[in-house]
């Protein structure tokens, strides 16, 4: 499944980086701490969190993740998103919740 | 090779810098993918730890062909019980910090878990150096 398909199923709005939508999503991770991701998160994964700062980009990038989902109608920083655009790993958004959002992906992707 | 990054302590701007570019050489080095995810998660720990907790830093990355040998050297506080700060979930992170998602207590047991060896020297008042290394193979 590719993150494009993820998008339109849970109708996720797109803030940046489109050309990353073609990406391959293996999974996904779901965690508002940092060094948690980065220890346990996967290559191909979709990340789910509530943080907006551009360090969650530098943490996506590091571990090749596919594409960030931000909850409950959060927004990026400007700077996230200029980073997304460089990395190409996109960042959507969802006004759901970390819990119910997490669910639907595990259902499309089990 | 050697490689040498400086690191300026709560420039969060900046944490993960020197990650991506060990990182990029690495790949361009051919090493295996798996060791270099490894490299990645402890090297970003301990970047970021001297972001969170230090006021400045050197991180020196020594490549050779059976492995990379890291060194972080930070002017900082130091940590005055070394086994206390490798317990799982301890964290002196300010709060400021924690919000943003980092100062979980993961960082120590991160780079332990991912390190072939990995040994801290600390002096309270002056500063802390880790030593990690991981192997290619």
């Amino acid at each position: 499944m590719k993150v494009k398909d993820v998008a339109e199923k849970l109708s996720l709005k797109i803030f940046s980086a489109p050309e990353g939508l073609n990406r391959e999503v293996t999974g996904g991770y779901t965690s508002d701490l940092l060094s948690d991701v980065m220890g346990h998160a996967q290559e191909g994964h979709i990340w789910i969190t509530l943080q907006t700062h551009k360090n969650i980009m530098a943490v996506a990038s590091l571990k090749d993740i596919a594409a960030i989902i931000l909850v409950k109608g959060f927004i990026p920083e400007p700077e996230t998103i200029e980073l997304s655009a460089q990395e190409g790993i996109p960042v959507l958004g969802s006004s759901s919740e970390a819990f119910e959002l997490s669910g639907k992906l595990y259902e499309m992707l089990k | 090779m050697l490689l040498e990054y400086k690191v300026e302590g709560g420039d969060f701007t900046q944490a993960g810098y020197a990650s991506s570019q060990i990182k990029k050489t690495l790949k361009q080095l051919n090493v295996d993918p798996a060791v270099i995810k490894r490299v990645v998660i402890a090297l970003y720990e301990a970047e970021v730890n001297i972001v969170a907790h230090a006021y400045r830093g050197v991180i020196y990355a020594q490549v050779e062909g059976s492995g990379i040998k890291l060194r972080l050297e930070d002017e900082g506080p130091g940590i005055p019980d070394i086994e206390r700060a490798m317990t799982p979930g301890f964290s002196t992170a300010s709060q400021q910090v924690r919000e943003m998602g980092f100062g979980a207590g993961m960082g120590l047991p991160n780079i332990s878990d991912n390190a072939d060896s990995f040994k801290i020297e600390s002096s309270v008042g002056k500063g802390t150096t880790l030593y990690i290394e991981i192997k290619f193979r």
